[in-house]
This record gives structure tokens, C-alpha cells and sequence, in this order.
């Protein structure tokens, strides 16, 4: 059946017969050729000196010079510190929260109270990003309703918005807020599909609810919880940019100012696109090396694999 | 779980601490949305002095009056329902043309293009690299820098690839190719049919991302007339930029703008949140689905 014929002949046959498959593609590798790998082109920029006159391809080599630059920068050590805390704070609240909210929702009763839980808590997750931002400082303002809510507690007034300590706090707990619904979905799913005889036996056994979550319920969204721990790695340094330079303030900058602003604020606002260009590539970089790390984790730990 | 087992004290203590703790969620998670709508209907000087709680207070529309009189905030609104109409039918359109081909088997270049398009989920030029090519494009300060840098997303041309690929019977397509359909009736008449939860999905995310979408225009717009609803927002909520000017006006009436001013957050926040609000008790049922096909998929 299989005879080999020539590419180029197998090519024109496949050409004639599925033309309307090369029409059909031909818009998306147009896209991806003008918006992904241009760009990727793009990239030389960060080991040259960009003159406007010139172009990206014309422009003088200057080699390692931006990241020298960088590396040696006053803030190098807190811009890498914050994204770091900002990413692993999010990543592991964005983990724990669905869980321990998906596993007691388990052992809600009420129908009715169940689906009310759930779509209260998937709501938040259609609040754009801006008006997220715009509700924490009109709830966490000085003035605002949850500095009035401590205040009847005798409480001072806390500068959530402008205090560099809270900032991680903040941005980690809302974040969680917003994706708690979303993210618990799955495990909601995977905790229903538990069959109830492993929940009778243990009742017969007379385990307590307890000792049922931790030796059922946990034993069986295991891998689900190990597949989506080991994926999240991949996002360490992909902190939710647009997020925090909504939240960022010239008060909690100290604490605020991550790798994705920078670039933002000396690359597009301040033009030094060859040294900016270097310094996403430094961001890209590491976050493709975790990706494939935590693909060969998931691999060995879950046998998973995104490929 | 279930009635007729005695339950042991242990149970008894979980059953209460579990009802207090979706409480507490319950409060988290309602209440703030609530305390908007409640607020946005309420006397300034009452929410500013910490006096709203669970209802209005000396009901007033203040904010919505003002809201409704900012010219800006209508041009914004106008221009996010066409670039959340036009951009969600670019992708649609895009995204069943690309994962249509993908999915056909005897494709030639199947196999190389889907890698060619995967790479880009994990690498690209970033930030600096793709301003540059928008700008080279001549697309910035257009309606098209809204739409076209983000017209396809590979991860969900790989979702509904995947549902043409195992959602659609073999025996139905061969039966169509006896007719003699010809490849692109198959897609209109066969495929698009099966898939239309999926599509459904697909529909929904797109345009959430697109009414919620305020970075495009931070990078790629310049002209005031063409910013989207978000991009003002994010002038009047986190900026507060609220236009103040006061010419013109008698002693009284700039006592009441400026009034007004602090439930106008509040009342900016219900109209530019309503259109998804209206809908999402009618996509609630899509977008679990939605994150179930991800799942599915991976």
C-alpha cells in the first residue's frame, strides 16, 4: 500500500486534492509568521544598539552589553525577588484555596446551597482586570469598607494600597478571589466522580468525615493536584503583568515593581527597546527552561506530558 | 452524605465548622459584589462616612447620572461592543478555518504547521519585539491593533482540533464523502453542527477577553476616540481622573459634581460589568463545560 513517491510529487497530489485545506490554513500562517516569529526575529534586539534610521536589522551589534547592563542594575536583585515572591505567593494560594474549597463543598448538603456557592464564586472570574484593581482600592482605600469593618474593631486604619509589606498580600489574596470558582471547577468534577462505596465502606469502618477526606477524597484528586502543581511551575516568573502595574503605586513600588513592568516602563514608555528586548528575553528564557522542567516532572511524578 | 448513619461527634463538629466556613465565603465572594450595586445607589456622603452596609442609603442615582453624562465613557462602551463583535468573529472565523485542516489526517503539512503553531505558546519576541511589529504594520492608533495581534489563539485552535478530530463519527463523514461532498460542505454541514457546545465556549471566551481587554490599547492606541471602555476606566477607577472642570457652573452645582464623583466609581463599575452580568446566568452552564473540554483535552 505504502510505495514511496517523490516529496515533491506526493506534495502536488495533496496540493490538488485538499486545496481548499491550503486556502483554509493559509490566513493562520500568516498570522503566526507576522505576529509570532517576525517578532522572534525580533529578538536580535537584544544584542543590539536600535537606531530608528536603521530598523531592527540594521541596527550595530553590541552583544552582551543589555544583559551586563541588567545584571549589574541597581534594582536587578528586587526586580527578580518581587516576581518571584509575587508568582510562587499566587501560585500556591491559586493551588490550595480550590482544593480546600472544592473538598468541604463536597460535603455540603444542600442542592441549593451547593449551586449558590458555586456561582458566587464563579462571578469574579468576568470582573476584568481593571475593575478588580478599581474595587480593591474603593474596598482597601484609607477610607474604604474594610478599613471602616476594622474600624468598629478599634483598629487603625491600614494602608493596604500603599504599604510594600502588604502589597504580595494583596495582589496573591485577590488573585485568588477572582480564580477561586474557575480554578475549583476541576476538582469539583474529579471529587464527584468518586465512587460513594469507598464513602460507605469507610462510614461502615467508622471513619470519620475527616479521616475520609484525607484518606479518599485527597488520595483520589492526587494526580489531578499533581498534573496542575507541576504546570503552574512553568508560570514562576509570568506574574499577572497587567495586574500589577494596575496595582503599582509610587508607595508600594519597592515591592511592586517586577520584571514584565520594567520592560513595560523602559521598553514602550521610555524607548530603550534594546535594552528592554534583553530583558524579556531574559524573562522568556527562564520561563521556557521551567516549562520543560516541570513537562519532564509531570512526566516522571503524574505521567503527564504537554507533548 | 447521607441519612440513616448516626452521625459521630466528630462529624457533628466537621458539619459546623464547614457551615461556618462556606459562610465566610459566601460573605467574601457576595458581599462585595453587592456592597457595589448597593453603594452605586446610595448617597455619596453616606458611603464615604462608612454608613452603607447591606442597603441603600437615602437612595440616589447621582453616580449613573453622571456616568450616563460622560461622553467618554459612552465613546468607550460603543467602541468595546465593536471590538468585542468584530474581534470575537475574526477568531471564530480564524479558528475554525486553522483547526479544520489541522484535523484532517491526510493533510500534508499537518503535522510541521501544528508545531510551527505550538512553539508560539511557549516562546515568543515579547513585549518590546511585538510593539515594534505593530507599529512596522502601521496598525497602531486602528481599530485592527484591537483585533489582529491576538486574532488567533493556538490553544484553542488545539481544543476544537481536537473535537473535530473525536467529536465527529467516522461512518457520518465517509457517508458524506459517498454524496460526494466536497471538503469545505463537510466542515459547514458535518462538523460545525457536531461541535456547537464547543463553538459555544469558544464564542464566550473570546469576547470576555475582548470586552475585558485593556492592555491592547495601553500599547497600541494613542487616539482618545478609539479607546476601549476598560482603557477609561482605568483612567476614572485607578487614576481617578474624573473630569472636574467646574466652568461655568454656579456654586451649587459643582457642590453636587463633586458629589457625585465618589458613587460614580461605584456606578461605572455596574454599567461596564452588566453586559457579561446579563448574560451569565445563560453561559454559567458553557463555561463549566468550557473548563471541563480543557481538561478533556489535556
Amino acid at each position: 500500500m505504502k510505495q514511496k513517491r517523490p516529496f515533491w510529487k506526493r506534495l502536488g497530489l495533496d496540493l490538488r486534492k485538499n486545496y481548499i485545506l491550503y486556502i483554509m490554513i493559509l490566513p493562520a500562517v500568516i498570522y503566526y509568521i507576522l505576529f509570532a516569529y517576525v517578532p522572534m526575529a525580533g529578538i536580535q534586539l537584544a544584542f543590539k544598539e536600535y537606531s530608528i534610521k536603521r530598523g531592527i536589522w540594521g541596527s550595530p551589534w553590541v552583544g552582551w552589553e543589555h544583559f551586563e547592563r541588567f545584571f549589574s542594575a541597581y534594582n536587578f536583585t528586587s526586580l527578580l525577588t518581587n516576581t518571584l515572591v509575587l508568582a510562587v505567593y499566587s501560585i500556591i494560594l491559586n493551588l490550595l484555596t480550590p482544593i480546600v474549597f472544592a473538598i468541604m463543598l463536597n460535603y455540603v448538603r444542600s442542592v441549593r446551597w451547593k449551586k449558590t456557592l458555586q456561582m458566587v464564586t464563579y462571578l469574579p472570574y468576568f470582573i476584568s482586570t481593571v475593575v478588580l484593581v478599581g474595587m480593591l482600592n474603593l474596598f482597601l482605600g484609607e477610607n474604604g469598607a474594610v478599613n471602616g469593618i476594622l474600624g468598629l474593631f478599634g483598629a487603625e486604619p491600614v494602608g493596604f494600597l500603599t504599604s510594600p509589606g502588604l502589597f504580595k498580600h494583596v495582589y496573591a489574596w485577590s488573585g485568588a478571589w477572582q480564580s477561586l470558582g474557575f480554578n475549583s471547577i476541576i476538582y469539583i468534577a474529579a471529587l464527584s466522580g468518586v465512587d460513594y462505596q469507598v464513602h460507605e465502606a469507610a462510614i461502615m469502618d467508622g471513619a470519620s468525615k475527616w479521616r475520609r477526606i484525607w484518606h479518599i477524597d485527597l488520595v483520589e484528586i492526587r494526580s489531578t493536584i499533581m498534573v496542575l502543581l507541576v504546570m503552574s511551575l512553568g508560570g514562576i516568573l509570568g506574574v499577572a503583568f497587567e495586574k500589577v502595574l494596575l496595582m503599582q503605586n509610587q508607595l508600594n513600588f519597592s515591592a511592586s515593581d517586577v520584571i514584565s513592568t520594567y520592560v513595560y516602563r523602559v521598553g514602550i514608555l521610555q524607548q530603550d527597546y534594546g535594552y528592554s528586548t534583553a530583558v524579556g528575553l531574559f524573562n522568556s528564557v527562564i520561563s521556557l527552561i521551567l516549562v520543560l522542567i516541570s513537562n519532564v516532572l509531570a512526566k516522571k511524578l503524574a505521567g503527564y506530558s504537554l507533548w | 452524605m447521607r441519612k440513616g448513619i448516626r452521625e459521630t461527634k466528630q462529624d457533628r463538629v466537621f458539619n459546623g465548622v464547614n457551615l461556618v466556613f462556606m459562610l465566610f465565603i459566601f460573605i467574601v465572594f457576595a458581599w462585595p459584589i453587592w456592597f457595589v450595586i448597593v453603594a452605586s445607589f446610595s448617597d455619596p456622603n453616606a458611603v464615604t462616612s462608612g454608613r452603607v452596609w447591606l442597603w441603600p442609603v437615602s437612595f440616589h442615582t447621582g453616580g449613573y447620572v453622571m456616568t450616563l453624562e460622560n461622553t467618554e465613557i459612552w465613546r468607550g462602551y460603543l467602541n468595546s461592543i465593536l471590538y468585542t463583535l468584530l474581534g470575537t468573529a475574526v477568531n471564530m472565523v480564524l479558528t475554525i478555518i486553522t483547526a479544520y485542516p489541522l484535523s484532517r489526517m491526510d493533510f500534508m503539512p499537518r503535522k510541521i504547521l501544528t508545531v510551527a503553531f505550538v512553539i508560539t505558546m511557549y516562546f515568543g519576541g515579547g513585549m518590546v519585539p511585538m510593539f515594534l511589529q505593530v507599529k512596522d504594520l502601521g496598525l497602531t492608533n486602528t481599530i485592527w491593533a484591537m483585533i489582529v495581534p491576538g486574532a488567533i489563539s493556538i490553544y484553542n485552535v488545539l481544543l476544537l482540533r481536537s473535537f473535530f478530530l473525536y467529536g465527529v463519527p467516522k461512518s457520518l463523514e465517509e457517508a458524506a464523502m459517498l454524496d460526494g461532498a466536497s471538503l469545505l460542505q463537510m466542515l459547514l454541514k458535518i462538523y460545525l453542527p457536531l461541535v456547537k457546545p464547543t463553538l459555544a465556549v469558544l464564542v464566550l471566551y473570546y469576547a470576555v477577553g475582548h470586552w475585558n481587554d485593556y492592555f491592547s490599547a495601553l500599547l497600541y492606541i494613542n487616539d482618545r476616540g478609539l479607546y476601549p471602555l476598560q482603557y477609561i476606566l482605568r483612567e476614572i477607577l485607578i487614576s481617578s481622573k474624573i473630569d472636574q472642570s467646574v466652568n461655568g457652573l454656579d456654586a451649587a452645582s459643582i457642590m453636587k459634581k463633586l458629589k457625585d464623583a465618589g458613587t460614580m466609581k461605584y456606578a461605572i463599575i455596574i454599567i461596564s460589568t452588566l453586559p457579561l452580568m446579563i448574560v451569565y446566568p445563560f453561559i454559567q452552564k458553557y463555561f463549566v463545560k468550557g473548563i471541563m473540554l480543557g481538561a478533556v483535552k489535556g
